[in-house]
């Protein structure tokens, strides 16, 4: 279904009014909710609606002490965080596409094993190898836990991104750079991943949002990120609610704006005058293989099983 | 092996991933119906709706799980003092942070059940509803009874997703102090750093034992159920 409108009728004089005692119906609902907050937060007991609460936010102490420190951090865990996946993202994928079956199968069980293990737990685990395994301390050490957790965790998405861009693309693409002459590994770097990443791109791009939001996880490792600094703001200042909410619109207009920028990409590959995008590639969650049994688990062409088209060893003549 | 044992005899890992089993479970339907009221909102003849569905989406997406975690728990709970159990029972604290955990899964992931439902209602081809409209059926009626049903079974793949991805997420509300999974890790390593790789074995196994077979069951699920055009 393309468009929503072929769920209603083009409304009539009635339908419209009703949909105007709905909508202000919605309206009053909505403006009943926040009166409802705005209320409970001036509770005169507990009034979080204070200037004193506020005011700090216009101080620039908040931002130089504070939120700023903290948003420096949530953006540097980001940052290589993403870089270090796209990396062993690539590195995965590619090892997924081998035509090895063991660097396929020990890199698919790989994927598959830390895809469905909890980010949190990941950190947790970095953290605590870093510091008895690795002998990390100091600062550097919750920064560890935080990128390490996000890269393994975001690497095996990417992984699959990749595979499913591979995947993606016509058979021909695959069958003629063999045909030329080009072995499989250079079939797959010169022909086939150029094309998956233009694919991909937006799906990356959404990930970004992904990394930046699952950085918060951080807080519990006392790495010093946003979400941290702003608890420490809290605390110095006694507004949690405050904080919590000035934090959300932070978050919100940062992921808002990434969001943007992976819309505005799509739409230009969409558009571009060499859109070879053929199939979308969902970011995130991938449907594992069984979802698409028709597609190469390899790069390699399959073996022909027709009569005669079986390469028997050559016998030596006579 | 040795340290396996020991973690299993002195700590309750059932019981922790049981939590988060519970966790689950509750959040999702609380998902479900909430991201299935926004999915209609969204596609709905009324503007003034479809727009407050937007925002709930556009807001609650690009907002950290850990950041609403922290607001339902910390902000609404101990701060503005709304409780969600009676606060004379004996398990109050439990309880009361169990529910909010439960609140913040559930919201968050509505938005992505919302899109999860719209997806599924762009895999309805337009005559269904071109249909249902010309038998007269109106917007609630084509929706319930011709359109929703097969979205839902076109939504079943990405809902899967979600809940798989909501299966994981639990392990936020550790950092409120529900004592699941994640929160069971951290007290196995404060008390027994020696045991380290062991302890993320053992409850990193129990995720995989949770979501794959539930990763496999959707997948089984949207080919017998999914609508094949």
């Amino acid at each position: 279904m393309s468009a929503a409108s072929v769920l209603f009728d083009a409304p009539g004089p009635r339908a419209r009014a009703r949909h105007r005692v709905i909508a202000a119906a919605g309206v009053l609902a909505l403006l009943g909710l926040l009166a409802f907050v705005v209320v409970r937060l001036a509770d005169p007991a507990n009034n979080q609606l204070t200037a004193e609460k506020w005011l700090p936010f216009l101080t620039p102490t908040a931002w130089t002490a504070y939120l700023l420190p903290g948003l420096g951090g949530t953006l540097l865990a980001a940052a290589l965080s993403v870089l270090l996946s796209i990396v062993f993202g690539l590195l995965l994928g590619v090892g997924r596409l081998a035509p090895q079956r063991w660097l396929r199968w020990a890199c698919g069980a790989f994927v598959e094993f830390f895809r469905s293990v909890p980010v949190l737990m990941m950190m947790l685990f970095a953290y605590y190898a870093g510091l008895f395994a690795l002998r990390i301390s100091g600062p550097l050490l919750p920064l560890f836990g935080v990128v390490v957790g996000l890269t393994v965790y975001n690497s095996c998405v990417l992984a699959e991104l990749v595979r499913s861009g591979v995947n993606g693309l016509p058979a021909g693409q695959r069958e003629s750079g063999l045909a030329i002459g080009l072995t499989p590994f250079q079939t797959l770097t010169e022909i086939l991943l150029p094309q998956a990443i233009t694919a991909m791109l937006p799906s990356m791009l959404s990930q970004l949002v992904v990394i930046l939001k699952d950085s918060a996880l951080g807080s519990m490792i006392a790495y010093l990120e946003l979400l941290r600094s702003g608890t420490n703001l809290a605390v110095a200042f006694a507004n949690l609610i405050p904080t919590l909410i000035v934090l959300a619109v932070i978050y919100i207009v940062l992921n808002s704006l990434l969001t943007r920028l992976a819309a505005a990409v799509e739409q230009r590959l969409r558009r571009g005058p060499r859109a070879i995008v053929t199939q979308s590639v969902t970011a995130g969650f991938v449907p594992g293989p069984a979802a698409e049994p028709d597609v190469p688990e390899t790069i390699m062409p399959r073996p022909d099983d027709r009569p005669g088209r079986r390469r028997e060893p050559r016998r030596p003549r006579g | 092996m040795d340290g396996l044992a020991t973690l299993l005899r002195e700590y309750d890992v059932l019981a922790a991933f049981w939590m988060t089993v519970q966790l689950t479970a509750w959040g999702a339907v609380g998902a479900l119906v909430v991201g299935t009221v926004v999915a209609v909102a969204r596609v709905s003849p009324v503007g003034v709706l479809q727009r407050f569905g937007a925002w709930f989406v556009t807001l609650v997406r690009n907002t950290p799980l850990t950041l609403i975690v922290a607001l339902c728990s910390l902000g609404i709970a101990n701060t503005l003092k709304v409780q969600l159990a009676p606060a004379d029972s004996p398990t109050f604290i439990v309880d009361n942070g169990f529910r909010w955990g439960v609140v913040a899964l559930a919201v968050y992931h509505a938005a992505f059940v919302a899109e999860a439902i719209r997806s599924g209602i762009n895999t309805v081809p337009a005559g269904q509803a071109e249909a249902a409209r010309s038998i007269g059926l109106g917007f609630a009626a084509t929706l319930r009874h011709v359109v929703l049903p097969q979205a839902f079974r076109g939504a079943i793949a990405p809902l899967g997703n979600t809940l798989i991805a909501l299966t994981k997420n639990t392990t936020v509300v550790a950092t409120v102090g529900v004592a699941e999974a994640a929160y069971l890790m951290r007290n196995m390593i404060e008390f027994n750093p020696s045991l380290l790789y062991a302890i993320f074995a053992l409850l990193a196994t129990g995720f995989v034992v949770l979501t794959l077979p539930m990763g496999l069951l959707f997948t089984w699920l949207s080919n017998r159920l999914g609508v094949h055009r």
